[in-house]
C-alpha cells in the first residue's frame, strides 16, 4: 500500500550536514497499522513528513497504492494528498473555528459538494464520539478531544491511508490508549492503512502489527511487531523491548546472587508463555530456579512476558537448563553486573 | 452658558464640516490602503525563504521600498512626492490631493502589521491544510488571514489612529480636517477654545477607535 523506496536525505546546518535519512525502504501492506518507532533526532518524523511531500527527500520514491507520489505534478500532488489522511501531535485545528466548521472548512475546500458537507462533518464526529461538541472552539477542548476532531477531520476525506505524526505524545496514558483505541477501530472499519511515527513503546506494543526500529536516520530492524520484540538485535530495539519491563535490580542483589549461580532473563510470547517451563526445568535438571522479577504484557493480541530467574546450581547443570529453555522456544540472555542496558533486562 | 451656546453657534458648522472631512480622508485611505498593504503583507510573509513563494530578490526589494518610505516623515512625504500626486490624481491640493500622499504613507505601515499579524499564525496549522491537498490561495484566505483575523484588526487600528494623525497635516494643501481647524483657528488666529475642543473631539474620537478595536479582535479571538 506505501511502498518507500530508498529515502535519503541531508539537511545543511551551519554546523554541517545532518543526515535525516540515509537510504531508508519500507514497505506497509494495505489494512495493516505500521508502526516507527525511534528516539528523538532518529530522522522518523523527516520520514513520514515525506510520504506526502510535506518535505521533499533528497533522492528515492514513495508509491501509495502503485502510485508515484514523487513523481506527480503540483495539481496531481494536491489530489493525491486529498486521500492520505494527517494527524499530528500538535492537532493543528482552527483556532477561530468551532469544531463543525474545523471539518467542514477543508471539505469546501476540497470541492465536496455543499449537500454533503453536514452529512459527512455529523457522520464523522460521530464515530469520534464528539457529536454533542460541534458547536464548541478547540480552546474548550481537551487534548484528546482535540486530537478526536483532528482524527474526524483526516476521516472525513474518507482517505485510504493515514499517517500519524507522534498523534499521542502530548496525551496523558489514559488519554492516549482512548486514541488508540480509536485508530485500532477505524483500521477494522474502514480497513484504512496506518502508518505512525512514535517513540513510545506503548503505541507500538498495543495497536501495531507491524515495526521498524530507526536509528541516525537509517531503519536498523523491521518486520512483524511480535517477530521484531521478540527476538531484537540491534541494540536500541532491546531498549525497546526492556522499556516495557521494568525490572529494577541493584548492582549489590546482582553481586551476592552471581556467586551462588546465574541470573537469566527469560522472554517468552504466545503459547509458551502457558507452558510451566520453569517448573520442568527444576524437576529435570539439579537447578533451583528463584524468580527475581516477572511481567507478563501484550503485544497487541499476543501475550508476552519476561521474567528475571536466578538459576542456583552446577555451571554444567545451569547450562544444561538453559538449552532446554532456548529449545522450548524462550530467548534467554544472562544478567550480568554493571552493564545497564542487561541489567534491567 | 450663554458663552456656550454662543460658541457653538459660531463654530459648530466649522466643526462639522471639518469633522466630515477628517472622516473623509481617513476612510477612503484606509481603505485603498488596506487592498495594498494586505496582499503586500501576505506577500512579505510568502516569499519568506521556505514559504510558497519563497523569493530572496523579490522580499529584498520589497523589504527596501517599504523601509525607505517608513523613514520619510508624512509632513516631508507629502510635499515630496507632489510630482506624484499631481500624475495621479491631477491635482495636489484638496482632500483627493492628500489622498495620494496618506495611502503612499499609510500602506507600508498596514504591510508591516499584517506581515506580523501572519507570522504569529500556527506554521503547523497551514502544514495541516498543506497536506489536505489544498491550493495555496486558499490557505492564505481561509486559514492564514482568518487565524490572523484578531491581531489584523488590532493592526488596523493602530494603523487608523496613526492615519488620523497625518491628517491633521493634510490642511497645508487646503484638504481641510480637525487638525487644519484646529492649526488655523486656534493657532494661528488664536482661539484657544476651538483648539480645546479640536483637541477634545480627536482624544474621544482615538478612545473610541481603540476601544472598538479592542473589542472586535476580543470577540474574534476564541482562545
Amino acid at each position: 500500500m506505501i511502498k518507500i523506496n530508498h529515502f535519503s536525505k541531508t539537511y545543511k546546518t551551519k554546523n554541517g550536514q545532518i543526515d535525516a535519512l540515509k537510504d531508508v525502504s519500507l514497505e506497509v501492506q494495505k489494512g495493516e497499522i505500521f508502526g516507527v518507532i525511534g528516539y528523538s533526532g532518529a530522522g522518523k518524523s523527516t520520514l513520514i513528513r515525506c510520504v506526502n511531500l510535506l518535505e521533499k527527500p533528497d533522492s528515492g520514491t514513495v508509491s501509495i497504492d502503485g502510485t508515484d507520489i514523487t513523481s506527480l505534478s503540483a495539481a496531481g500532488l494536491l489530489q493525491a494528498r486529498r486521500k492520505i489522511g494527517m494527524i499530528f501531535q500538535g492537532f493543528n485545528l482552527l483556532k477561530t473555528a468551532t469544531v463543525y466548521d474545523n471539518i467542514a472548512i477543508p471539505l469546501k475546500l476540497t470541492g465536496v459538494p455543499k449537500s454533503d458537507i453536514k452529512e459527512r462533518v455529523d457522520r464523522y464526529l460521530a464515530i469520534v464520539g464528539l457529536t454533542d461538541k460541534q458547536d464548541a472552539f478547540p480552546a474548550q477542548l481537551s487534548g484528546g478531544q482535540k486530537q478526536r476532531v483532528a482524527i474526524a477531520r483526516a476521516l472525513s476525506h474518507e482517505p485510504d491511508v493515514l499517517l500519524s505524526d507522534e498523534a499521542t505524545s502530548a496525551l496523558d496514558p489514559d488519554t492516549t490508549d482512548s486514541i488508540l483505541d480509536l485508530l485500532l477501530k477505524i483500521n477494522k472499519e474502514f480497513g484504512i492503512t496506518i502508518l505512525l511515527i512514535t517513540h513510545e513503546m506503548h503505541v507500538i506494543q498495543r495497536i501495531c502489527d507491524g515495526v521498524a526500529v530507526m536509528e541516525n536516520g537509517e531503519i536498523v530492524e523491521q518486520g512483524e511487531t511480535i517477530e521484531v520484540f521478540t527476538a531484537p538485535k540491534h541494540g536500541t530495539t532491546k531498549k525497546f523491548v526492556n522499556s516495557i519491563f521494568n525490572h529494577q535490580l541493584s548492582d549489590d542483589v546482582i553481586g551476592s546472587l552471581s556467586e551462588t549461580g546465574k541470573i537469566i532473563s527469560l522472554k517468552f510470547t504466545g503459547h509458551s508463555s502457558e507452558e510451566p517451563a520453569l517448573a520442568v526445568v527444576a524437576k529435570k535438571f539439579d537447578v533451583y530456579p528463584n524468580i527475581l522479577s516477572g511481567n507478563i504484557t501484550q503485544l497487541k493480541s499476543e501475550p508476552f512476558g519476561s521474567l528475571l530467574v536466578h538459576f542456583k546450581g552446577e555451571e554444567s547443570e545451569t547450562q544444561k537448563a538453559i538449552n532446554f529453555l532456548e529449545n522450548q522456544g524462550i530467548q534467554t540472555e544472562e544478567v550480568m553486573k554493571y552493564e545497564q542496558d542487561k541489567r534491567i533486562s | 452658558m450663554s458663552k456656550i451656546n454662543a460658541f457653538l453657534e459660531e463654530w459648530t458648522p466649522y466643526l462639522w464640516e471639518a469633522l466630515i472631512e477628517t472622516f473623509q480622508m481617513v476612510s477612503i485611505s484606509l481603505i485603498i490602503s488596506v487592498l495594498i498593504g494586505l496582499p503586500l503583507g501576505v506577500l512579505l510573509v510568502l516569499t519568506r525563504p521556505g514559504k510558497s513563494l519563497d523569493n530572496k530578490y523579490l522580499l529584498g526589494f520589497l523589504n527596501v521600498i517599504i523601509n525607505i518610505i517608513r523613514s520619510v516623515p508624512f509632513i516631508i512625504l507629502l510635499f515630496f512626492i507632489l510630482p506624484f500626486t499631481k500624475f495621479i490624481v491631477g491635482t495636489t491640493i484638496g482632500v483627493q490631493g492628500v489622498i495620494v500622499p496618506l495611502v503612499v504613507f499609510t500602506a507600508p505601515y498596514i504591510a508591516r502589521l499584517m506581515e506580523n499579524s501572519l507570522l504569529e499564525v500556527d506554521r503547523g496549522v497551514l502544514e495541516a491544510y498543506e497536506a489536505m491537498g489544498i491550493k495555496t490561495k486558499d490557505i492564505i484566505w481561509n486559514v492564514m488571514v482568518r487565524e490572523a483575523k484578531p491581531s489584523i484588526i488590532l493592526g488596523l487600528t493602530i494603523a487608523t489612529i496613526g492615519l488620523i494623525g497625518a491628517t491633521a497635516m493634510a490642511g497645508l494643501v487646503g484638504a481641510g480636517g480637525l487638525g487644519d481647524l484646529a492649526y488655523r483657528f486656534g493657532h494661528l488666529r488664536y482661539e484657544p477654545s476651538v483648539m480645546y475642543v479640536t483637541v477634545a473631539i480627536l482624544i474621544i474620537l482615538v478612545q473610541g477607535l481603540q476601544s472598538i478595536g479592542n473589542f472586535a479582535a476580543a470577540k474574534l479571538k476564541k482562545d
